[in-house]
């Protein structure tokens, strides 16, 4: 594989993780823009549990002890952020963030503001693979009569809570599970570019992850793949295009194109790419054509 | 041992300085039909959303089966068996319909394993059944993975009571059902309501069709200004001086001319 191909892959795979591990809380319909937070934890706590200064673990063990400590700081923060709803839990989980990234370049042990280095080695032939099976149990996760749950919550908590649903022990699930798979993301960063810094995971990169989220839809588990597919293929493909065609100013101003094209996906699907309605068109599509070939069906219902 | 599914007893509840619950007394008999019905603004659904727990009580009780449920939280009532359905359509728009009644069961699943089964990836299994038999059941079953946003407002409102159908409550609260469904659709209802009622539950009703609250329900409670002016069989309600007044405020309008001028 080449080393341009390869990279590319990376960054889609970390990107898919983090993504996932916002959707969960964010199909309940909670804005996180804490990811950058949950991936410095994740990140942290991998490589000081991994490295020879710290506990000397192994990798495997190194990323699962992570994803625990992540998983109980999130489970303890969770109670006082979803007090805060929409905008505000936006502003909470930022400051979330802030906070963890201050405490890591002050603290000596974890390299400061100069960052860290990690020992272990994470391939792709491993990232690729925690990538799908991270998305197999959000898609699992989903199907559940919890992920029923989470999604009724986002159209109408009140009745949700009628029909016997403890909306805030959903929610609380929701972030903390939330919360461990961006850990594990921060983890396999770590572990594959064997150096990492706080200042690397900043605000930028916690709202690229919600956009990837909000951008594919948080109504079915393909929003996430989706949103991180098209945010990290789209700006290198547009790059790859206007080299071909020798368009020099394009592959300089890629993004601003890239700009008008989420604007204009805003205006078009403001509930993002993969809606429900649409899933349940290309189902029945996909449906009817199967059963076109059995038998003539003059009209497919919808 | 009471006979009674549901006793309120002196329910109070106000907003700011406006009483809109005042001292509201009623009984509804094991496996009886009971209308609860009122001009507009009369307060009942303010009783029903007092009785799911959308609100708490100011004063007063509620004991459901010889249970009291006055301060018990709303996402446990349902489990005690009380389950009900709502005036404004409240479906989740974003889920099919099969979604929406399997939102339904919840009361009915039990434990963590019931949680975690993927009910909505596997094609076939008994939390899907279930639903698809009891959309089926009511009439609606050609529409199960249809987004519910996408439907007509006669399905959507038939799925509302298929969804608190499904619950398997004691005591099933419908507000409004007939509202907005044509004559088909009523009769279907009416028809669904029957099966129910043989099924062993009981109904309390908020209608406005008398029509339907006649041929459906064999115990009528009339409110009007929060306060309930009338008690008894179908057949008196019309006939009833109090009820009369409330309705079409025959005396009334005299006096309001009167402080008018």
């Amino acid at each position: 594989m080449s080393g341009y191909l390869e990279a590319q892959l990376i960054i889609l795979c970390l990107s898919t993780i983090y993504a996932y591990g916002i959707f969960i809380p964010a199909a309940s319909g909670q804005l996180n823009l804490g990811a950058a937070g949950f991936i410095t934890l994740g990140a942290y706590a991998s490589a000081w549990f991994n490295s020879m200064d710290g506990l000397g673990l192994s990798a495997t063990v190194s990323v699962i002890l992570a994803m625990i400590f992540t998983g109980i700081v999130s489970f303890l923060i969770s109670f006082p952020i979803l007090r805060t709803k929409g905008v505000y839990m936006v502003l909470a989980t930022f400051a979330f963030a802030e906070v963890v990234s201050g405490f890591v370049i002050n603290f000596e042990f974890l390299g400061a503001a100069a960052g860290m280095p990690v020992d272990s080695h994470a391939s792709i032939l491993v990232v690729a693979p925690i990538t799908l099976a991270v998305m197999i149990f959000s898609f699992y996760f989903m199907s559940t009569r919890f992920g029923l749950a989470l999604r009724s919550i986002h159209d109408d908590e009140n009745v949700a809570t009628l029909f016997g649903i403890k909306v805030r022990t959903a929610k609380v699930i929701a972030f903390t599970v939330g919360a461990m798979i961006v850990s594990l993301g921060g983890s396999l960063y770590g572990l594959h570019f064997n150096y990492i810094e706080a200042q690397t995971f900043n605000v930028l990169l916690s709202i690229f992850i919600l956009l990837y989220v909000l951008m594919g839809g948080t109504q079915t588990a393909w929003g996430p793949l989706i949103g991180a597919a098209f945010f990290t293929i789209v700006p290198e493909g547009l790059r790859e295009i206007a080299e071909m065609l020798g368009w020099h100013w394009l592959a300089e101003g890629r993004f601003i194109l890239f700009g008008a094209f989420i604007v204009i996906l805003m205006v078009i699907r403001p509930e993002g790419i993969m809606t429900r309605t649409l899933q349940e068109r290309i189902a029945g599509n996909l449906r009817n054509k199967n059963n076109a070939v059995t038998s003539e069906q003059p009209e497919g219902g919808r | 041992m009471t006979d009674n599914i549901l006793d309120i007893g002196s329910l109070k509840k106000s907003f700011g300085g406006l009483v809109v619950i005042d001292d509201v007394s009623f009984a509804v008999t094991k496996a009886s039909k009971t209308a609860l019905i009122g001009p507009n603004g009369a307060g009942k659904t303010t009783i029903f959303n007092l009785l799911s727990g959308v609100y708490d009580v100011d004063s007063g009780s509620i004991v459901l089966d010889g249970v009291d449920i006055t301060r018990t939280e709303a996402h446990d009532r349902v489990l005690s068996g009380l389950s009900r359905s709502f005036q404004n359509i409240r479906l989740m728009p974003h889920l099919s319909t099969v979604e929406n009644v399997m939102l339904g069961q919840q009361a009915t699943s039990r434990g963590w394993r019931d949680m975690i089964y993927p009910l909505g990836i596997l094609p076939k299994n008994r939390w899907r059944d279930e639903a698809e038999a009891a959309l089926a059941d009511a009439g609606i079953g050609t529409y199960p993975g249809e987004v519910v946003a996408n439907l007509p407002y006669g399905i959507q409102k038939r799925i509302e009571v298929v969804r608190a159908m499904v619950a398997k409550p004691k005591l099933l609260l419908l507000d409004e059902p007939a509202a907005g469904l044509n004559r088909v659709e009523t009769d279907q209802l009416h028809q669904l309501l029957d099966r129910v009622h043989q099924g062993g539950v009981t109904l309390l009703v908020v209608e406005h069709d008398m029509h339907f609250v006649r041929s459906l329900c064999d115990h009528v409670v009339v409110l009007n200004f929060g306060e309930k002016i009338f008690e008894g069989p179908p057949d008196l309600v019309q006939k009833d001086p109090e009820v009369l007044k409330a309705y079409l405020g025959a005396d009334d309008d005299k006096e309001d001319v009167a402080n008018a001028s």
